[in-house]
């Protein structure tokens, strides 16, 4: 990297992981540290190693045993896996023992003549058969290659026995061999002269071969001296590369930039390798004497104390900004930004000139990675909490120079629609378009129609952004759409969150609106979307691609066969026949129970976590995800994060856990259920049937199918969390986004949590149906309990307006301090309410499509009017 | 002329068709337990154990064998998915594997051929293949199934050679043209089937042609492994095979990015056979025929592909559709790449020469 002249093709191969190499990496191989082994490839990854170079060859180890045992474990880190191996060494059975157990291509090291002809023909066939590359050691039956001479006969013969079995010619790697120099033997002063002419003159005569070499022998004599053997290395590498070296066995963390090395040092070295001034000089001295005299000024100069100080530290304002946003490293990045700022003011720049600038670039790398998939979404929430405090350093210096701020690619409106109040997508989105550098203008949530229009004409939006989690703000995006055609607005209008699809977006909004609809399906997309939507040339080919696609999704809905629905009589004769002999017996204790502050310690222990990671848009369940291939280095260090909230959140009492529980006399009528609750009369609960032709003898469920017609019980329960705001207002003041998600994130387990605990207290003490129960966290989450909870709202139940019903009877607000938006969500946001049914045979199951006759059933049944009821069933209705 | 020869004369003057999904047409037999077992006196409950029926009840691979050339492919899979010893040995069938590959092959072949000949007494030259279908088995070679222990595996390298090696002689004997490593989740074990074949060459001295279709479990577009498309071509390619492409994993929307990535790195044809859309909350296929045509003849417009076909889901009608579809439509040309190294760890590497 460093040592190599610009536009080189040159290849960085990591040598660390080489036991005869690596005196740190043998003995850390040898005492069988193999973590400690694995972060050494890490390291060399990390410091630009494009391929990794692991050699078990020590005579004290079962080869064959490392180099298998290594090689799986380096299969198991994505960050390292990702780049191809190269499996070294002297012996054939520790190479092919090496080449089962790599899975991409990898590059054999090494295959020669030595033992003549055949057996290295017999090696060729079987790097062919696994699919491996070679090095081919310039070594014959006489002997190793030391002249140029012997170097190119030995590779073009090679070359031509190669090619002769059909060896890809692109795939063979010559290693002529470099030898030590400056060993005071007159025969080795050519030796790195040699091996340059060589390479260049094999190059013309064998078409698509690379070229190799272990630096490290040449600087043998200076062993001890590490600035000579840095400087001796870059020299080399800077002449042997244009003669065609492509790559090199050296440690990528360890070259000198060529024009950095002390220009004495330099010239002696050049006048070693390239051999500038044979024979005796006018000083008396031979070349290696010079240098070996000047060596002797650099000894004890380059301690490992000092690299090892955070080397980073040592770069120029601009690289360390960039490594900070990369790294999400917020220690350092005030002083940094400031710096910056004094740089460009002393040459009279403005200090808007650090955002556009070493702040944006290093922003743009950040986008970067992310958009390949070389970064997660922590990591990026992390680099915007590191520009948002850089920002707010610059923001004082911006407003005292009067000028108008950076002109950001593009002004985006950002919105949880009324009624709705979640917003963990909603921000990660504004985030991550905001470290792609637009404008994001935040209204928070529950915010009207009026609102978000008002704030998109004061602003001059570019773009609108829609973002909800419940089913009824899906009605409520239609509703902005309509208004923004009714206003005759033509920016285009983003829609996200979980409810959201493309087929609701395709189906409902896009032809509610005549300017573009897009949904955006994760806030990895949304940077890529918005970019086109704002781009001079691919708007209008975007738009109208993203229009032909919706008008196919509703050209398919229209001809698709869909599921036959049974009228709602037929529904009902099909229902579940429950086993009432089986029905729970009467509750323990029966009426309201109140908890004001469930220990939190508690909870936390039995926290679902694979949902918290899905949050973060990382994929996989909880604990593999940790150990996952792509995102488990991402994964760990949120997880870290969330551990030590998690701490402070109990140790600190941030949060409060509030809920209530009861259980009334019920019994069935019909699809409803009837409840007689103490002080309220009898309250009518109506459900909702299946009503989609099942096959086989599956019966059509409907949760009033759990009840018995006489002396049954339901039960109901609300739990929040509260006391988060004064928390997240202090993380908004301080810029970090990053925990301000971690805690709402957290909060919502503990939420889930919370319920679990209380509904696992309820079967065993309360209504103690099953007082023995005994399940581990992981059957917990997996629900293998006797039971259900389902909650107004979601697919057993999708009525949302039965919580108000709910919460009356549980007097909720009083007693948990939950209340309801007019879209029916729970303020708190973290917060899960829900019915309990306890007869063994009850199950979840989704209500889906329903008929017109349900409907117009549901309604009466309800004591609603008919547009009220689809209004609230909108999503179950065709 | 060799059948890789035969093979991609025809490729060049058409997109060629292979066929669709085997287990949801068996499923529509609604076959009984003892329908799958047969007489053969096994202890263990064979229902499921779809590659048995070749010895069980033969008609029912063969009756879907000819809807599927009735609809349109030009190749047959052989229903040998499972048909390896690892998979066997869950039914205690495992002695029977060299059996069920020959007959499932022989099957396959006779009507091929009983299809090439109805052409040919018509005067129409119209070959039609066997490939030999081999599935990843449920091993991993790239990974740990214990999370506490990366290093661990359940199988080893030349176990796994063996147990592809058995499957691919017995197709081989039974009169498979192609041996056809389908479903690769896991790049090393592909790797481990071409040597089974490089292996069984050596022995039987002739070339036995390698089709490669990979699978990815991720939108991003990698396999279980890990691999890239780019990577997984770098790490296979010296296979040299016949057609490489990429199976089950989505339905065809989601794999577009991916098949023209491989369309453009790979110089050999493409064969794709997606899944019929993506399951519904039930877990069935519902995607129409048509849907899926439409979505597969987009790629044959661009150029992209040389043999089409269904995985899961799929049906002879919806092979029909897609026959239709591309019929007449020019195959992908291939493209000549710069002879530079490609290397790969889970994501591909290239030395510029």
């Amino acid at each position: 990297m460093t040592a190599t002249p610009s536009g080189s093709r040159f290849v960085n191969i990591g040598e660390r992981t080489n036991v005869t190499g690596s005196a740190r990496f043998k003995k850390l191989v040898m005492a069988g540290d193999y973590p400690a082994a694995i972060e050494v490839a890490r390291q060399q990854v990390e410091n630009g190693a494009q391929v990794i170079d692991v050699n078990m060859d020590e005579g004290l180890l079962d080869a064959v045993e490392a180099m298998t045992t290594y090689l799986k474990l380096l299969a198991a880190e994505p960050d390292i896996a990702r780049v191809p191996v190269m499996v070294d060494s002297s012996k054939w059975e520790v190479i092919e023992a090496g080449l089962k157990c790599v899975s991409g291509k990898p590059i054999v090291n090494s295959i020669s003549m030595k033992e003549g002809v055949d057996q290295f023909l017999d090696h060729a066939r079987k790097c062919m058969d696994y699919g491996a590359a070679v090095v081919v050691m310039a070594f014959d039956e006489k002997g190793q290659a030391d002249t140029k001479e012997r170097k190119i006969e030995i590779c073009t013969r090679a070359y031509g026995l190669l090619t002769g079995i059909g060896f890809p010619p692109e795939d063979i790697i010559f290693d002529p061999n470099v030898f030590a120099v400056a060993t005071g033997i007159e025969e080795h002063d050519r030796y790195g002269l040699d091996f340059i002419e060589a390479v260049a003159e094999i190059r013309a005569r064998c078409p698509h071969v690379h070229f190799s070499g272990g630096l490290s022998n040449l600087s043998f004599s200076f062993r001890g001296n590490e600035t000579v053997r840095r400087a001796m290395h870059s020299v080399f590498l800077y002449h042997a590369i244009p003669a065609g070296l492509d790559m090199a066995i050296v440690n990528a963390g360890q070259l000198d930039v060529y024009d950095q090395i002390d220009p004495a040092l330099r010239e002696a070295c050049e006048d070693v390798i390239m051999m500038r001034r044979p024979g005796i000089g006018e000083d008396g001295k031979t070349a290696t004497e010079r240098l070996i005299e000047l060596a002797e000024s650099y000894k004890g100069k380059d301690t490992v104390a000092e690299k090892a100080a955070e080397e980073w530290r040592g770069w120029d304002v601009v690289k360390r900004l960039e490594h900070a946003l990369v790294k999400g490293i917020d220690a350092y990045v005030v002083d940094d930004t400031e710096e910056a700022r004094a740089e460009i003011a002393a040459r009279g720049g403005r200090p808007i000139e650090v955002i556009e600038g070493p702040l944006m670039g290093g922003m743009n790398v950040v986008g970067d990675l992310f958009g390949s998939g070389k970064m997660f979404l922590p990591q990026v929430v992390k680099s915007a909490r590191v520009m948002k405090k850089a920002v707010a350093h610059l923001i004082p210096f911006i407003e005292a120079e009067k000028q108008p701020g950076a002109k950001a690619k593009g002004r985006i409106i950002m919105a949880t629609v009324k009624g709705d109040v979640h917003d963990i997508g909603k921000n990660i989105v504004g985030v991550v378009l905001q470290c792609n550098g637009y404008e994001v203008i935040d209204l928070g949530v529950m915010v009207p129609w009026t609102k978000i229009l008002e704030a998109a004409n004061e602003n001059e939006a570019d773009i609108i952004g829609l973002s909800g989690l419940i089913t009824p703000s899906l009605d409520e995006m239609v509703t902005v759409a309509e208004e923004m055609q009714r206003a005759e607005m033509n920016i285009p209008l983003l829609i996200g969150g979980a409810t959201t699809s493309k087929v609701h977006t395709a189906l409902r909004i896009d032809p509610a609106y005549k300017g573009p609809v897009v949904h955006v399906l994760d806030a990895s997309r949304a940077v890529g979307v918005a970019s086109q939507l704002l781009s001079d040339t691919q708007a209008v080919p975007f738009v109208s691609s993203v229009a032909d696609e919706y008008e196919k999704v509703r050209i398919a809905r229209e001809g698709k066969g869909q599921s036959e629905l049974l009228p709602i009589a037929e529904a009902r004769a099909n229902g579940f026949k429950a086993d009432f002999a089986q029905k729970p017996a009467a509750p323990a204790e029966p009426g309201l129970h109140v908890f004001d502050g469930w220990d939190l310690a508690d909870l936390a222990a039995t926290f679902d976590w694979t949902p918290f990671f899905r949050a973060w848009e990382l994929a996989g369940t909880y604990p593999a995800i940790l150990e996952d291939e792509i995102v488990g280095e991402s994964a760990t260090s949120l997880f870290a994060d969330a551990q030590a909230m998690l701490a402070k959140i109990i140790d600190e009492k941030w949060l409060t856990a509030r809920g209530v529980c009861a259980f009334w006399p019920a019994r069935r009528d019909g699809d409803d259920v009837l409840l007689d609750a103490d002080d309220l009369g009898a309250t009518r609960l109506p459900m909702l049937r299946q009503q989609v032709k099942k096959s086989r003898g599956r019966e059509n469920f409907c949760l009033a199918d759990f009840i018995d017609d006489k002396d049954d019980w339901l039960g109901g329960f609300a739990v929040a969390i509260h006391g988060i705001e004064p928390h997240l207002e202090r993380f908004q003041s301080a810029h970090d986004d990053y925990s301000d998600i971690l805690l709402k994130a957290l909060a919502d387990r503990f939420a889930e949590a919370f319920a679990e605990r209380l509904h696992s207290h309820v079967r065993t003490k309360l209504w103690g149906y099953a007082p023995d129960e005994q399940f581990t966290n992981e059957a917990l989450i997996r629900e293998e309990y006797r039971g259900i909870r389902p909650a107004p709202g979601y697919p057993a139940c999708p009525d949302h307006s039965l919580k108000p019903i709910l919460f009356d009877l549980l007097r909720a607000s009083d007693n948990a301090g939950i209340v309801l938006t007019e879209s029916q969500a729970m303020l708190p946001t973290a917060a899960v309410s829900g019915f309990y049914f306890a007869h063994p045979e009850s199950s979840y199951f989704g209500v889906a499509r329903i008929g017109r006759d349900q409907l117009e059933d549901y309604a009466v049944r309800r004591g609603v009017d008919l547009a009220t009821a689809e209004r609230w069933l909108r999503p179950n209705l065709d | 002329m060799s059948v890789r020869e035969t093979f991609l004369a025809e490729a060049a003057k058409r997109i060629l068709i292979t066929d669709g999904a085997f287990g949801t047409e068996i499923q529509n037999w609604k076959l009984s337990e003892a329908d799958y077992a047969g007489d053969l006196g096994l202890t263990h409950d064979q229902k499921g154990n779809n590659d048995i029926l070749a010895l069980t009840k033969p008609e029912v691979p063969e009756a879907i064998h000819r809807a599927y050339f009735e609809a349109g492919a030009d190749i047959a899979e052989t229903n040998t998915f499972s048909a390896n010893r690892i998979s066997q040995a869950d039914y205690g069938a495992e002695h029977l594997v060299r059996e069920i590959n020959v007959e499932s092959a022989r099957l396959a072949r006779r009507l091929a051929d009983e299809f090439q000949a109805k052409d040919a007494d018509k005067g129409i030259w119209r070959p039609r293949f066997v490939a030999g279908a081999i599935g990843p088995t449920n091993k991993t070679l790239s990974l740990s199934p214990d999370v506490n222990d990366p290093g661990y595996r359940e199988i080893d390298w030349d176990t796994l050679v063996d147990v592809y090696k058995e499957q691919a002689a017995a197709l081989v004997e039974g009169g498979a043209d192609f041996i056809l490593i389908e479903t690769v989740f896991d790049t090393l074990n592909a790797k481990a089937g071409v040597m089974a074949v490089r292996q069984l060459e050596h022995e039987l001295g002739r070339e036995v042609p390698i089709m490669l279709s990979m699978t990815l479990t991720d939108l991003s577009g990698r396999n279980l492994s890990g691999h890239t498309v780019e990577a997984f071509w770098h790490a296979v390619r010296h296979a040299k095979p016949v057609t490489i492409g990429l199976n089950c994993s989505f339905g065809a929307t989601q794999l577009r990015p991916h098949v023209k990535t491989l369309s453009e790195i790979a110089d050999t044809l493409i064969m794709i056979y997606p899944n019929a859309g993506l399951p519904n909350e039930l877990g069935a296929y519902d995607e129409m025929p048509e849907t899926t045509a439409g979505f597969v003849g987009e790629w044959a417009v661009a150029g992209q592909v040389n043999v089409l076909g269904g995985c899961c889901g799929s049906t002879p009608t919806h092979i029909k559709a897609i026959a239709e579809k591309v019929g007449g439509m020019a195959p992908r040309a291939l493209p000549r790449l710069e002879p530079v190294t490609r290397l790969a760890g889970l994501e591909p590497f290239i030395m510029e020469a």
